[in-house]
């Protein structure tokens, strides 16, 4: 420790010069204030860190962790990987409104290829019903329809996922910073960090965060093996999840897994810093509306109407 | 996560951007890439008819307008019916070909150049993308379905679909 710094002598020069000062630091008080905060540094030094700051062989080893968990859990060979984002891309998504029937392909999609729980069940796309009259208003929504055959006369459908803001409400209220907003524009969330407050669930204003009240269940031989470490690898109870647009594919370059199962393709995806990418020629030449704007979210989700 | 944030920010700046721009775009505002050949799925052929000559070579063309009563029978026409018959579509001097309004043959997986005669709007959206279906790659090789491969062309309107099940109400937890 730095012994050359006794700022006694530098309070008692300032007496001198100055009105009396009510309080005095003594040289102990002053130690054992150093010591605290010197041992505090250590222990948050030399503690866990977060995923994302670990060192790159801490990391690997993390990873090869996880891996033999789940293989053994699933009797599966299961791959965590930890694929960075690209650079020069920010992934933006699209859906027509005019196109979507509210079949919810999309959400079991999602279930499938995410490894969401089945039982307590965790769809992280709700497709919300609503009236044509009264246009896009979510104090009517229904996401419980249930009839016959979609559509429905008088009816239109939304259906809403992590809306990937730019300006995140849900990461600003992170107590312990296990969820951030990455270069690529997702929002992640990392399961080792969180410790399942739901403040981010509050915070939301599209309720597209969602928490694992009992341990998640996923059955043999359901289990999508091929996962990412910070979006469809399984959960343990106690974490939120939610939407990474299939972060373990889109950052392969493929498509999400809602927008190949759309069966009308109302579902498009691209990145946005690409001027001939689908979402590009969208907002350039379609009527674009995002959910909320009001409240300044600035969601990477558009929904367009192509008619 | 802080210079994560601040990345995101910078990189949501320089899009903001781009998009102001708007540059990349040629004048019509189609991408220049769609001058490329688009690769789409086999046409949705009903077992056996294709080859249609196998049968239509050795009959005589009628051109007279009627309704079909020997054979294609299932076929119900709901696409403008009232103006439209086979021939006006399908070639009659080659039949496993179609035919475009000014008389230039196309086959059958060309035919969505066929459709963007009437359907011009749709056929500008779906080249770039954003009419129908992706599959493949976002930023490579993008997997194209034909018109027909979605709609049906003799009757080109979506039939209703039966949803998959509803959410579960949410209830109490551990209960």
């Amino acid at each position: 420790m730095d012994r050359r710094v006794i700022p006694a002598a530098a309070v008692a020069a300032r007496e001198d010069v100055g009105p009396a000062k009510p309080s005095r630091v003594s040289r102990r008080e002053f130690g054992s204030c150093v010591a605290a905060a010197a041992a505090g540094w250590l222990m948050t030094a030399c503690g866990p860190r977060r995923l994302h700051e670990l060192s790159k062989d801490r990391l690997r080893a993390r990873l090869r962790d996880l891996e033999r968990e789940y293989s053994e859990r699933y009797a599966a060979p299961v791959t965590v990987t930890d694929t960075p984002a690209m650079p020069n891309v920010l992934f933006a998504y699209a859906l027509d409104i005019s196109r979507c029937v509210g079949c919810r392909r999309c959400v079991y999609a999602c279930v499938d290829e995410n490894n969401q729980s089945r039982d307590p069940q965790v769809h992280w796309i709700r497709v919300l019903q609503m009236d044509k009259d009264r246009g896009v208003d979510f104090t009517h929504a229904d996401p419980y329809y249930a009839p016959r055959e979609v559509p429905e006369e008088g009816h239109f459908y939304v259906p809403v996922a992590c809306q990937q803001c730019r300006n995140a409400p849900c990461t600003k209220v992170c107590p312990t910073g296990a969820t951030w907003t990455e270069p690529d524009g997702i929002v992640v969330i990392d399961y080792d960090w969180c410790i399942g407050c739901r403040y981010c669930m509050a915070a939301c204003p599209y309720g597209a965060r969602h928490f694992n009240w009992s341990e998640p269940s996923i059955p043999r031989g359901q289990l999508n093996a091929k996962t990412h470490v910070l979006g469809n690898r399984p959960r343990p109870k106690g974490v939120v999840e939610k939407c990474t647009f299939c972060i373990q594919r889109t950052r392969d370059g493929r498509y999400p897994a809602c927008v190949e199962a759309c069966p009308v393709g109302a579902r498009k995806f691209g990145n946005l810093l690409d001027p001939d990418s689908e979402i590009r020629y969208i907002i350039e030449h379609k009527r674009v509306l995002v959910l909320k704007e009001d409240i300044n979210t600035v969601p990477k989700f558009f929904y367009f109407y192509a008619t | 996560m802080r210079s994560g944030a601040r990345c995101g920010l910078g990189l949501g700046v320089a899009s903001l951007l781009v998009v102001l721009t708007g540059d990349g775009l040629s004048a019509q505002g189609l991408p220049q890439r769609l001058a490329e050949r688009i690769e789409v799925p086999p046409p949705p052929f009903s077992d056996g008819v294709f080859p249609c000559s196998a049968c239509h070579a050795s009959m005589k063309v009628n051109r007279t307008r009627r309704p079909l009563a020997d054979m294609h029978t299932d076929i119900i026409l709901t696409h403008d019916a009232e103006h439209r018959w086979c021939l006006d579509c399908h070639d009659a001097e080659n039949r496993d070909v179609l035919h475009l309004a000014g008389g230039e043959r196309v086959p059958f997986d060309e035919s969505y150049r066929l459709c963007g005669q009437c359907h011009g709007e749709k056929y500008r959206d779906w080249r770039v993308g954003v009419h129908g279906r992706r599959t493949g790659d976002w930023n490579g090789h993008k997997a194209y379905l034909l018109c027909a491969n979605c709609h049906n062309p003799h009757q080109p309107r979506f039939k209703a679909l039966e949803p998959k099940p509803a959410p579960v109400r949410p209830g109490r937890p551990g209960r």
